[in-house]
């Protein structure tokens, strides 16, 4: 029977919880590396075994750690993210000049075919590739350098890349998403990119059609249709059927469309959920209620999903990792929250249980589905 | 020198770690020789690049705080003599 493997980071330490394809009875095994911020851990679609993990921490810096054996042992690899050339300088939050300055890995998207490579979205916003399993880490700068990189602003939580999207049909096109930049592609490989925002409309900058400044919280998409992509913005849900040329919204009915997660069922392209928050000022559920909401056409009409879910009393946020699917039969969702639950629907978002109830803070949530 | 307990078990080494200095005994020797001998440490204590103390380290001894000293001033004797440890501190911040 197929096996899960759930990679939780949080403020302090992370945890692996393993369970079989019933999904009911989990193993926990943490916190690895206690103490530290783990703000994101993934494993390799080509080694499942291989994972690498974010570990940082505002005393000590950051840290790489991988994983041979799937969590069980860690060793640290290089953690030297160097800006290439001169860093140069972005827009600080007074509109002033500032240095890119490095601060943390906000998430690592490893490479589908081979365990060794692996992408690094960091804060201050910047792409890094590493061709040898983590051991050294380049710059692709072809994305700072953009000529809009200078006007580039941070969102309240810093300036971050948080968002990597691999294109599982071609391997010279990828995504990322930057808070508060907005969306950007490179068509090779990573040398060079384009800002793909139009469509997007924030409120909150001098320009609401903007090129780049548009706070992006989170994007995806599904393998089968990787030129359909779908977007959590700060507000507003969004959607785009070319490759992110044009985007356009699909909030619908959503009681509020603000949130930081968004992601798609593993084996209906069409089916998509996001955790509605409340607004920007508060980041919590509205009413206590915690509710995820799932449209099976692609976005615009929304149904909630709550069997299983807090119906009163829950002020936690799901931030913008957070969310994750496995790809058995039965599709399972999983979600974290700032208030440390983990949950789990194993029916595609019908109902849902708390794998655990009292971890730190969750800063990001993987699945990994194995033989 | 006493490493706080987060870089201690990074590197794992004990809390207490003793390093040699050739000739002038400084912030900045100490902290050479420390990172030469546990690479790891690199960036940890100083920044990589820029080679300034992080913001939330701390370097005390003798009751006294050096974080603000030059990097190349000498340490007391006592601490060169080792004697007396050179305190490497996690500052109170955060939660």
């Amino acid at each position: 029977m197929s096996r899960v493997r759930v990679l939780v980071g949080t403020r302090k330490g992370a945890f692996i919880l393993t369970a079989d394809g019933m999904r009911r009875d989990w193993a926990v095994s943490g916190p690895h590396f206690p103490g530290w911020e783990v703000y994101h851990l993934k494993g390799s679609p080509a080694d499942p075994e291989r994972i690498y993990a974010s570990q940082s921490s505002a005393w000590f810096g950051q840290m790489v750690q991988r994983s041979d054996d799937g969590g069980v042992s860690w060793r640290a690899v290089g953690k030297d993210f160097v800006y290439d050339g001169l860093a140069g300088t972005h827009q600080w939050y007074d509109g002033t000049a500032h240095p890119w300055e490095f601060n943390r890995v906000w998430h690592f998207e490893p490479s589908l075919t081979d365990p060794d490579t692996v992408f690094a979205g960091v804060e201050d916003a910047a792409l890094f590739k590493s061709r040898d399993g983590g051991a050294s880490w380049q710059e692709l700068s072809g994305l700072r350098r953009h000529t809009t990189g200078a006007t580039w602003q941070p969102g309240a939580g810093g300036m971050c890349l948080h968002s990597i999207l691999l294109d599982p049909g071609n391997p010279e096109r990828l995504y990322t998403a930057i808070s508060a930049a907005g969306a950007f592609r490179s068509d090779d490989g990573g040398a060079s990119w384009q800002p793909i925002n139009q469509g997007l409309r924030s409120a909150y900058i001098p320009d609401p059609i903007a090129e780049v400044g548009h706070c992006v919280h989170h994007i995806a998409l599904h393998p089968s249709n990787p030129d359909r992509l779908f977007m959590q913005k700060h507000w507003d849900v969004m959607r785009s059927d070319d490759a992110g040329a044009h985007w356009y919204e699909i909030s619908g009915d959503l009681p509020t469309d603000f949130g930081f997660v968004i992601d798609v069922h593993a084996h209906e392209p069409e089916t998509v959920y996001v955790v509605p928050i409340k607004s920007d000022q508060e980041h919590f559920p509205i009413d206590g209620k915690l509710s995820v909401y799932r449209s099976r056409s692609g976005g615009g009409d929304w149904e909630r999903l709550s069997q299983g879910l807090p119906e009163r009393d829950c002020y936690v946020n799901v931030l913008r990792d957070a969310m994750a699917v496995d790809t058995l039969d039965a599709c399972g969702i999983y979600f974290g929250t700032t208030g440390g639950q983990v949950y789990v629907s194993p029916d595609a978002g019908e109902t849902w249980h708390a794998i655990v109830r009292n971890l730190p803070a969750v800063l990001s949530v993987e699945v990994q589905t194995l033989p | 020198m006493e490493l706080p307990s987060g870089l201690s078990t990074v590197a794992r080494l004990p809390r207490d770690v003793l390093v040699r200095v050739e000739g002038v005994v400084t912030l900045a020797a100490v902290l050479d020789a420390l990172e030469a001998a546990h690479p790891v440490l690199r960036g940890m204590i100083r920044d990589a690049v820029t080679g300034q103390r992080r913001k939330f380290i701390r370097f005390f001894a003798c009751q006294r705080d050096f974080s603000h000293h030059a990097v190349d001033e000498a340490l007391p004797d006592v601490v060169a003599r080792g004697e007396e440890v050179l305190l490497i501190v996690g500052a109170i911040a955060g939660g």
